[in-house]
């Protein structure tokens, strides 16, 4: 039993080094695992597909470089749909960084698509604090919340901001939420409130707690939930980048995650055993 | 130029990526310069976009170029400023008058969205008829998320003692509450590893180029 | 506290009554609400540099390291109003010689290279301290444990590949064994149910407090019991 003992008294950089090199290995030689779409990511392109071209889309960076990895494959893979289907893009932030974020993925994507054109099909609207009571303030009066781009630009020099008074010709929202202000309110008021469809992109961690809302009254019309979303959306837009390539490595960390739990178990009831024995 | 300073961003970047990792090591002084680095900049960043992506565009470019129609907007300008008086301990006081404004607005807004969005509509959503469906896995999956939603707002119901009848469903209530945590634990543990995944796609693509970024 | 019912009332009976004067008093103080919060964002920002200032001065343990937050902080605020951000305008016009020397604004530069770097990194070593956790802590004590640990361990399993390799070969027929289908149904159903039951008993505490600060019966926000 001694040796349960030790194992459960193991120095936890041991630990850490068996994480990083589980993570490390299968970025360096692909394992090459299958992946398999569900329901809720499927929901979230299906919309896309569906919606008219040169239609307004409103995607909204609430996230920062903290949840970078998990978000922005996410955001890459989404603008690359919405311009396939010639749909134009309205950005937002609800967190400062955001606005980078959205930078950083527009650079990226745009390079792909050399007749998107800033003003055009795309428009960065940057920063506002205030989280739900700035939603609805956009969703009244949408000119006054955002007078110009992130640029300082009044948004009457745009083409792309003809017309747009509130929610009305915007043909779907999606957040790209790490936590709060993001997915949760723009559910509250633009859905719930003005009824038009929102979907999502959130980190894991936040993702359970935001499936409640995906239900029979399409509070949320899909969700993508953390790496693994973000890979299956690169599947369904055939585009594989980084999400996909991180797939192999998050089930070998998983796996050794998981016979952690079970040796820990394992010496737990074993040494149990012994103490009862001992006491008895 | 550009290209060597994209090169000597990198390696600041690895030093500041070591430098946090060395914690898992022990506390040390690399680590507690790069977390006081982070705090700063963070703090600088906000600063900025919060000036020229709110105050300048909502507030200074409306009240400076068209006076006479926003000439309202000094309100909140007002207020803003009672707001900062909060860093100067004699008249803190003053603030008091921006909090109630917001506090109150947010408290209206909240009373109305969180009624609809989490009660109402959560509790339309829980109505079904899990018999509807001709597929065994829904009607149970449906039983069970009717059977859960209600054990499981029994549970949070402290007025009454958890006992008999009443205590059987709370402690069928704690049971989804414990898979529910389950799963929140799992995709914590999904989450924490892509961002481990992101770094070590740095470390190992950026910065030795070992893999494709 | 007659400013917050008057706001808050304010607000709530707009809902109900959709026209003149309330849809233009409720619109309006949205959108002095987002003014408001600015300058709240930069009450913060300037808290943190006056209680630096304070450790530093009263060189309470650790000063030495508050001097790095401040002169971290003053930079970038400096590099942001001097030469302004990607898309905004500084003080000085951005000479094409810093630009090809940069690649890009001082202000974005700190924020590429070491914000984004800190930032990932900061929030990446949790994965280590899970894994350490999950070995030391994860125990099957009782039935709830139990049963937290496998929702835990079926999730995690079902919601990578390998767990789709794993029980790939498993018939149509019997789908519902299939890991990442068994992950599904937990996310959906018993995961909803319990988060649900969250939501809405969270949503009535939100409901209660926004009433009891509206109605002036909740008044510590004013600094009052």
């Amino acid at each position: 039993m001694k040796i349960f003992e030790k194992f459960l008294n193991i120095d936890r950089r041991i630990i850490f080094l068996l994480i990083l090199l589980g993570v490390a290995i299968p970025l360096i030689w692909t394992l090459g695992f299958n992946l398999e779409v569900t329901e809720n990511v499927q929901s979230v392109y299906t919309m896309l597909e569906k919606i008219e071209p040169g239609t307004r889309i409103l995607i909204s960076f609430d996230y920062d470089p903290s949840t970078k990895p998990e978000i922005q494959p996410m955001a890459l893979a989404l603008m690359q749909q919405a311009f396939t289907l010639r749909l134009r893009i309205i950005a937002t932030a609800l967190w400062p960084m955001g606005v980078q974020m959205c930078n950083e993925a527009f650079e990226k994507v745009s390079a792909e698509y050399p007749n998107i054109e800033y003003g055009v099909d795309f428009i960065n609207l940057g920063y506002k604090s205030g989280g739900m009571v700035t939603i609805n303030h956009m969703a009244k009066d949408f000119r006054s919340t955002f007078p110009a781009d992130a640029g300082g630009n009044p948004i009457d020099e745009f083409p792309i901001m003809k017309g747009i008074k509130n929610f009305d010709k915007i043909g779907c929202v999606i957040s790209l939420s790490a936590g709060d202000p993001g997915l949760k309110q723009w559910v509250m008021i633009v859905h719930d409130t003005f009824g038009k469809p929102v979907a999502g992109g959130t980190t894991a961690v936040q993702a359970p707690t935001m499936l409640p809302y995906v239900n029979e009254q399409q509070q949320l019309v899909g969700l993508l939930g953390g790496l693994k979303g973000a890979a299956e959306y690169e599947l369904l837009i055939n585009k594989p980048g980084f999400a996909t390539k991180g797939m192999d490595a998050q089930s070998v960390a998983h796996l050794i995650i998981i016979l952690f739990i079970l040796i820990g178990n394992i010496g737990y009831f074993a040494t149990r055993k012994q103490k009862d024995n001992l006491k008895a | 130029m550009a290209i060597l300073m994209d090169r000597i961003g990198i390696w600041i970047g690895v030093f500041l990526t070591f430098a946090i990792f060395s914690f898992l090591y022990k506390d040390n002084p690399f680590y507690k310069i790069a977390e006081q680095i982070f705090i700063g900049i963070s703090a600088g960043y906000w600063f900025i976009y919060t000036i020229y992506n709110i105050l300048i565009p909502n507030l200074f470019i409306p009240v400076t170029s068209d006076f006479t129609h926003n000439f309202i907007l000094l309100i909140p300008a007002f207020l803003g400023i009672l707001m900062l008086c909060r860093l100067i301990p004699s008249i803190d006081w003053v603030s008091r008058y921006a909090l109630a404004v917001v506090i109150g607005t947010t408290a209206g807004l909240f009373f109305k969205r969180y009624l609809q969005s989490d009660v109402l509509n959560q509790l339309t959503a829980t109505m079904l008829n899990p018999f509807a469906s001709s597929n065994a896995v829904q009607i149970i999956g449906e039983l069970i998320l009717i059977i859960g939603t209600l054990t499981g707002i029994v549970y949070f119901f402290f007025s009454k003692k958890h006992e008999g009848a009443f205590g059987t469903t709370a402690k069928i209530g704690i049971y989804f509450l414990m898979v529910s945590f389950g799963a929140a634990f799992g995709y914590t543990v999904m989450a924490r590893i892509s961002l481990l995944i992101g770094r070590l796609n740095f470390l190992l693509g950026d910065w030795l180029g070992i893999i494709k970024p | 506290m007659l400013i917050t019912f008057l706001v808050g009332a304010l607000i709530i009976v707009s809902e109900f009554i959709p026209h003149k004067p309330f849809n233009n008093l409720s619109t309006s103080l949205e959108g002095w609400f987002l003014i408001i919060s600015g300058f709240a964002i930069i009450l913060g920002q300037l808290s943190l540099f006056k209680v630096n200032i304070i450790k530093i001065h009263r060189k309470a343990p650790n000063w030495p390291y508050f001097i790095i937050a401040l002169v971290s902080f003053s930079v970038m605020v400096i590099c942001g109003i001097l030469w302004g951000t990607q898309q905004q305008p500084g003080l000085i016009p951005v000479s094409d010689k810093m630009l090809n020397f940069f690649g890009v604004k001082p202000f974005d530069y700190i924020f590429k290279y070491l914000f984004e770097n800190l930032s990932a990194t900061m929030f990446s070593l949790l994965a280590f301290f899970m894994a350490s956790a999950s070995y030391r802590a994860f125990r099957a004590r009782s039935p709830e444990s139990t049963l937290l640990l496998i929702a835990a361990v079926l999730v995690m399993l079902g919601r990578t590949t390998i767990g789709s390799t794993l029980t790939g070969w498993i018939p149509e027929s019997l789908g519902f064994l299939h890991l990442p289908n068994i992950a599904s149904f937990i996310m959906k159903y018993p995961n909803t149910a319990g988060q649900r039951a969250i939501m809405i008993c969270a949503g009535l505490g939100v409901i209660g407090s926004s009433l009891r600060i509206i109605l002036g019966i909740e008044r510590s926000y004013l600094g009052g019991k």
